[in-house]
């Protein structure tokens, strides 16, 4: 298995370890795959890449492309207009207030919903009898789609009709969601929160039944405290499945929780609360701004990619693979 | 039983004769009035062998004009797309995507009259020569619906002008009553406050000569007056603000607790069904203090435009199917099943001589309103990113009933950030 572009059995230059990966030879002999093919494992991702071309990169090109003109929605007249569609929402209040929501509800929505998850998780893993029914009671709401999530929650919430509503009146409190802001930010959460926790602990849950029953009862005899026995050997045994979630979480109050604001704002969001890939929908779908709905889709799309590198590179150093 | 008339309707649909040429029709209605543009389709194809027409539910007024854009852009719009009050500055605007209404019908050696049309439809969605591009199809007002049983218990008489009401609703909160509530304030308060009190909206002449430089005019002292005492009127519990949504501020009316509803005259046929109480209706108020004031109000509701780039022989359908909605009987049958008002002065006529707004006096107010006398500044208006605009609105009214702005700055705010997107429109369509 020597080659001239190797020595010892590790590549020279970064030329000589392209030209292997093109020959399909393994760059570290060691960990060398079972194709032996160059064009096999293309043939495979093939499909993967299409769909990713076609329903990523692609639009992706087109929103760098028309965030740099306004267009007429037609398609008739575009002016090149350079970065003014990047300041223009960057230099809006508005833009501001919806930026600092998204990142407030990121934080708030994750934490709550891994906290409650992790702690249902926990509690479920101690029941012996009746543990099934538990945990299916637990599960189902993630049976539900975020738009009726979102109805439900609606309906809990109302201002003329919802429980919620009633029962913040015996505190004397005028619960409002839809005019005030902060009510609103509540049943927001709230509703998020409630449909994120039935996925966390399925994955908490499960994580923890694969802890090893031996590590356990070691814990066991070096431990009294559950709890020095929770933070000293299942939560850094947890830690994958935690750093997952953890991004999963963000993704999910970024992205999908989309369909539970509209039901929420009813499509007609005032000075309600919304993130910004409602916003990026609204100028752009509802406002017919093509130009400045891509500026902002772009902007998303940025914040993602660094959110992504920061946590691939300071939190999953930290998290341990059993 | 729904789906059962859809399926018979799109087999009798796909039934008629081969050689008819088809035409499609996307629209944003739903519910009730979605069901009558199927059976208005179905008249159409029965009455004539030629032209197929096949009616297609979009969603929502927005959806439908962002699907019709879209199609438009790879080449696969429809014949005709519905396009509602707010979007019209956007697809008129886009000269070359529509053929004009107007030159269609002609074009096609039908008849065609404007003043055959009632005042109040002719201008909004023509051109600044007066010209028809889009087609008016179902067109409301906004009017103000009363509870009778509550004007009755505090003794007082449905108000004429915003000073009757300021003296009217403490009675009718002593009654029992919150006095009133009012849906969509962007369409009532504003665009209707310009009309109903013939102020102006925007400069340019209302924004029909040139979308270049046109700014909106709200930060003047009669709006923020409108303003002003809405929220005095909602402090005092006289008035009861709900959000931007539309139902919900139409709920405590149908529930019987709020003596008026600012509503719009399309919603009349709801109304009937969900209020279980008998109720009035009347124009909307105006300021008395105001001069020139009592105007005609603008049109809401939607028109159809006919798109272009599609064959001549489809074209004449389409001409020959607007020409179809326009005789009297269609607008009657329209008008009858969705309160909608009728858009010509012919089938006004015909509904009145057939006696239907004897037995449904709510019915006529709308179309009254409509012909008015109308004033300067109560024709329509033409703002572009109009839908957009709208949003700004609606945000800086919730702030101002959640007292976290003042008038003056929220109409500051309006203006700074309308004139913005209509600059922004303005490059838009260069």
């Amino acid at each position: 298995m020597t080659d001239a572009l190797t020595t010892n059995g590790a590549p020279k230059t970064m030329r000589d370890r392209l030209r292997l990966w093109w020959r399909a030879e393994p760059a570290h002999p060691m960990k060398r795959a079972q194709f032996n093919a160059p064009l096999a494992p293309w043939l495979f991702v093939l499909p993967q890449i299409a769909v990713v071309v076609v329903f990523f990169y692609w639009p992706a090109i087109q929103a760098v492309t028309s965030s740099f003109y306004i267009e007429d929605p037609f398609g008739f007249g575009a002016t090149f207009v350079g970065l003014e569609n990047y300041k223009t929402a960057l230099d809006s209040t508005q833009y501001a207030s919806t930026a600092a929501f998204t990142a407030f509800f990121c934080v708030v929505v994750t934490t709550l919903a891994l906290g409650f998850g992790l702690l249902l998780a926990v509690k479920a893993d101690k029941v012996i009898r009746g543990a099934h029914s538990y945990k299916t009671l637990l599960i189902a709401v993630y049976a539900i789609a975020p738009p009726v999530a979102g109805l439900i929650g609606m309906m809990f919430f109302d201002m003329h009709i919802g429980p919620f509503t009633e029962i913040a009146a015996w505190f004397g409190y005028e619960l409002k969601v839809g005019v005030n802001y902060w009510d609103t930010v509540v049943a927001l959460v709230t509703i998020a929160v409630w449909k994120q926790i039935p996925y966390n602990f399925i994955f908490f849950l499960s994580g923890m039944q694969s802890i090893p029953a031996s590590v356990r009862e070691a814990a066991l005899i070096d431990a009294r405290s559950g709890w020095r026995r929770f933070c000293d050997v299942t939560l850094p045994l947890l830690a994958p499945t935690a750093f997952f979630l953890l991004i999963i979480n963000i993704t999910y109050t970024m992205f999908d929780t989309f369909p539970i604001i509209d039901v929420i704002v009813k499509d007609k969001p005032a000075n309600n609360p919304m993130t910004l890939v409602y916003k990026v929908y609204l100028d752009g779908f509802k406002g017919n701004d093509i130009g400045g709905s891509s500026a902002q889709s772009v902007i998303l799309m940025i914040v993602v990619a660094v959110l992504t590198v920061v946590q691939f590179r300071f939190l999953e150093r930290r998290v341990h693979y059993g | 039983m729904f789906t059962k008339t859809t399926t018979a309707l799109a087999l009798s649909l796909t039934a008629s004769s081969a050689m008819a040429t088809d035409i499609s029709w996307w629209h944003g209605m739903s519910g009730r009035n979605g069901e009558v543009i199927n059976e208005i389709s179905q008249q159409f194809n029965d009455a004539q062998d030629s032209c197929n027409l096949t009616p297609i539910s979009k969603g929502t007024y927005e959806e439908a004009l962002s699907s019709g854009i879209a199609a438009f852009r790879a080449g696969e719009q429809p014949n005709i797309l519905q396009v509602f009050d707010a979007g019209s500055a956007t697809i008129i605007a886009a000269q070359g995507a529509t053929i004009p209404a107007e030159d269609l019908i002609t074009g096609a050696g039908e008849a065609f009259n404007r003043e055959d049309f009632i005042a109040g439809v002719r201008n909004f969605y023509a051109d600044s020569a007066g010209k028809f591009i889009g087609m008016p199809f179902n067109s409301s007002a906004p009017i103000m619906y009363y509870n009778t049983q509550a004007f009755e218990a505090a003794g007082v008489e449905p108000p004429k002008t915003w000073e009757e009401f300021e003296q009217v609703a403490p009675k009718l909160k002593e009654a029992g009553y919150l006095p009133m509530t009012a849906s969509q304030l962007t369409w009532m308060m504003v665009e209707n406050f310009k009309s109903r009190n013939n102020q102006q909206f925007a400069t340019n002449n209302n924004g029909y000569d040139s979308a270049e430089g046109t700014e909106m005019i709200v930060s003047d002292e009669n709006t923020e007056m409108m303003f002003h005492k809405l929220k005095d009127w909602a402090d005092a519990g006289l008035y009861g603000f709900y959000g931007a949504g539309w139902a919900d501020n139409l709920k405590p009316f149908e529930e019987g607790k709020a003596a008026m509803w600012i509503g719009s005259s399309g919603s009349f046929g709801g109304l009937q069904k969900s209020a279980n109480f008998e109720f009035g209706a009347d124009f909307m108020p105006y300021w008395d203090a105001i001069e020139g004031a009592g105007t005609q109000s603008f049109i809401g509701g939607a028109a159809l435009f006919a798109m272009a780039g599609k064959p001549d022989a489809e074209n004449a359908c389409t001409a020959q199917f607007f020409t179809f909605l326009t005789a009297p009987e269609t607008q009657v049958y329209w008008h009858k099943n969705t309160g909608y008002v009728p858009i010509t002065e012919a089938a006004y006529e015909l509904a009145k001589s057939e006696g239907y707004y004897d037995e449904q006096p709510v019915a006529e107010v709308g179309i009254q309103q409509l012909m008015l006398p109308g004033g300067e500044w109560s024709k329509g208006y033409r703002m572009g990113f109009y839908p957009q605009i709208r949003s700004v609105m609606e945000r800086e009214f919730n702030r101002i009933f959640s007292n976290e702005t003042t008038v003056e700055d929220a109409f500051d705010t309006i203006e700074t950030e309308g004139n913005a997107l209509l600059a922004r429109f303005a490059k838009s369509a260069s």
